[in-house]
């Protein structure tokens, strides 16, 4: 009996090391349309950099500060930090000595030119849906930069997070190689959106939830984005960021300009609209717009089943009469300037009113700008409160905004508020 | 006493009664920069938020000061030269067009400013501080103040700050910041090499003297500081 266990056991082991073996290179190979596809020429090079941008790759290779493209910004994940290679076409410590093949394996395979598998902080379960076409120019793009001596900083992860076997289970459970395939049901514009959002774009990167494993979800439903401590909503439900019932050209206007009639982009947002969605064209971020309003809509979570205790609301209102109402109006309708977005309304704003209250305590301590753009190029800001309102404070007047004029969300609590003051905010 | 019962009740029926009003904001705001970044003036003081009288406080003036001063420090946060965390993240997604606005600005602002009351200090502390600022330390190597920030020491144009009606304790967490490496300006940075041959000491009789001496109702900046300064500075380079 005893051998018999030990004899299952171990056909069990050889079969999942097997499966991992086999599975490892998980690669495809498409080979580019010609030698053209990503030749230096100025037509190639202009469409990979619209294409960089789109993908926001600066947002990683780039360090605060630093050479862009040249990498060295550290992503802290709860397995360790990564630090971001550097993309630029040095020999030595760039990309200098890549083929157009070997940037098409790391962008669509997660494989580096030594066969090293990719750490997926690196989105490549989002750039594997790009075409071999646009990935040849972005490698032209890229090859056209000024070449930057810029060593890379090794991973610190943990163990067994730095052993390439895990990397090779982790991409047998959750990496499939493919390029994007148009859904021959929807309009061209629809496919554009869809192609944009889930590939380059990688809006699932945060907006879809990370499991133990840091794997994300194949649905836009909203993830918790670990260690910067914000969180990005759900695009496919109502009560969330809520793009279903917006405008088209709404949407349009906040990913081109970061602010918006019913809204504004902050946090990492504000980043993603000031580095990368400013620049799509009108047809890009419509194409995006589209797509996203035509995700399913989430029926919406309850209401709170009690109203918050109204020493909390008369607290609130009267910090929020003093400290707010001035920009959002006493009825929390927003302010506008020569018809344009000044301060985004509190009304119906489903940034406010999530079940998580996470984002609307971060506003109210950290303040900030949206990100200035072209079409929003001096943006009104907003002070941080932390050093003036304590926890309680806070707490009250984020109960009160989340449960007037026709908002209602469960109240704050001040250790709620807490938990956010010390998140690091650089 | 059915008021406090009742008005919240009333209030509750007035909240319900908005919910069918459009999101669209109706009311404006007025179109100027003042407007646009009032949340500066938060901590920083301006003409509608005046900087608190009494108290402890920690934020430095930043009107009246020069503003290419002003601009390089914008710059520096934005570019993690300078590391303070809520300063970064309020201007990191501005433009460069922009920070030159908001540094404009401030710089044509003047606002009064508390000062530290000086008998609080040990008298022979402010004066080794009164002698460092306006005479420096040859021992040291250690010029006076007075050389780069203006007789009056209310800065020089383009870009050397002035020292008056700043809190001790950021002046403090500024040569601090230098000794320590967080606080970069553009090479060479001529205050961390001072800041390095300064005893902690004497970095406090500077703050307190500085924090302590009234700054005078002209507090705009020197055309332009006596050349050549006496040390390179990458932030007021030398004309060609």
């Amino acid at each position: 009996m005893k051998r018999l266990v030990l004899r299952s056991a171990g056909i069990l082991v050889v079969l999942a090391l097997a499966a991992v073996l086999a599975a490892w290179p998980r690669a495809e190979f498409i080979p580019a349309r010609s030698p053209q596809a990503w030749a230096a020429t100025q037509a190639n090079i202009a469409r990979g950099a619209y294409l960089a941008r789109a993908g926001d790759c600066m947002a990683c290779h780039t360090a605060r500060g630093g050479t862009p493209y040249a990498g060295g910004r550290a992503l802290v994940t709860p397995f360790g930090i990564i630090y971001a290679p550097n993309i630029t076409p040095d020999g030595k410590t760039g990309i200098g000595t890549w083929t157009a093949d070997d940037f098409w394996h790391a962008l669509h395979n997660g494989i580096a030119p030594d066969g090293r598998l990719l750490y997926p902080a690196f989105p490549y379960t989002n750039t594997t849906k790009v075409t071999r076409d646009d990935a040849d120019a972005l490698y032209a793009y890229l090859r056209s930069l000024a070449p930057a001596r810029q060593s890379n900083r090794p991973h610190r992860l943990r163990f067994p997070y730095d052993r390439q076997i895990v990397l090779a289970g982790w991409r047998l459970l959750y990496f499939k190689p493919g390029v994007y395939e148009p859904q021959p049901a929807q309009s061209a514009t629809w496919n554009r959106g869809a192609y944009l959002v889930e590939g380059l774009g990688h809006c699932g990167a945060c907006h879809s939830p990370r499991n133990g494993l840091g794997a994300t979800g194949s649905r836009l439903s909203g993830g918790h984005i670990p260690i910067v401590g914000w969180y990005a909503p759900a695009l496919d439900a109502d009560n969330e960021a809520g793009l279903g019932n917006w405008a088209q050209g709404h949407i349009v206007q906040l990913l081109r300009t970061g602010v918006a009639p019913r809204g504004a982009v902050f946090g990492p947002m504000a980043a993603v609209v000031g580095q990368s969605l400013q620049y799509l064209t009108d047809d890009d971020a419509g194409a995006m717009a589209a797509y996203l309003k035509s995700l399913p809509a989430e029926p919406s979570s309850p209401r709170p089943s009690a109203p918050p205790p109204d020493e909390v609301m008369k607290a609130g209102r009267a910090l929020y009469e003093h400290h707010c109402a001035d920009c959002h109006g006493a009825d929390g309708r927003g302010t506008s300037v020569a018809g344009h977005p000044a301060y985004p309304p509190l009304t119906g704003n489903g940034a406010l009113t999530m079940a998580d209250p996470v984002n609307a305590i971060r506003i109210v301590l950290n303040g900030g700008f949206p990100p200035a753009t072209n079409g929003n190029p001096r943006p009104f800001g907003m002070p941080p409160h932390s050093p003036v309102l304590d926890d309680a404070q806070v707490a009250a007047v984020v109960t009160y905004v989340r449960n007037s004029w026709g908002n209602a969300a469960p109240a704050v609590t001040p250790s709620e508020v807490n938990r956010w003051r010390a998140v690091p905010l650089d | 006493m059915p008021f406090p019962v009742l008005r919240p009740a009333l209030f509750l029926a007035a909240c319900l009664a908005a919910v069918p009003a459009p999101a669209q904001p109706e009311r404006g705001v007025p179109d100027t920069l003042a407007s646009r970044v009032a949340a500066c003036m938060a901590c920083h003081g301006g003409p509608s938020a005046p900087p608190p009288s009494t108290g402890p406080h920690y934020y430095p003036r930043i009107a009246g000061k020069p503003a290419g001063y002003l601009y390089n420090q914008l710059q520096n946060f934005r570019a993690g030269r300078r590391q303070y965390p809520l300063m970064t993240y309020m201007v990191e997604h501005l433009s460069d067009d922009y920070l030159h606005e908001i540094a404009d600005w401030f710089s044509t602002q003047h606002l009064p400013t508390p000062v530290l009351a000086r008998a609080s200090l040990p008298a022979d502390q402010l004066e080794r501080g009164r002698a460092l600022v306006t005479r420096g330390d040859p021992v040291l190597n250690v010029p006076a103040c007075i050389a780069c920030h203006g007789q009056r020491l209310t800065g020089a144009l383009p870009a050397i700050p002035g020292l008056l009606g700043l809190p001790r304790d950021y002046i403090n967490a500024q040569f601090g910041a230098w000794r320590n490496g967080t606080r970069h300006a553009l090479a060479p940075d001529c205050m961390a090499t001072i800041a390095g041959r300064l005893p902690l000491a004497d970095v406090a009789a500077i703050s307190g003297w500085l924090a302590s001496e009234p700054v005078p109702d002209d507090a705009s900046p020197a055309p332009d500081p006596a050349r050549p300064l006496p040390l390179a500075c990458g932030s007021q380079p030398e004309r060609p």
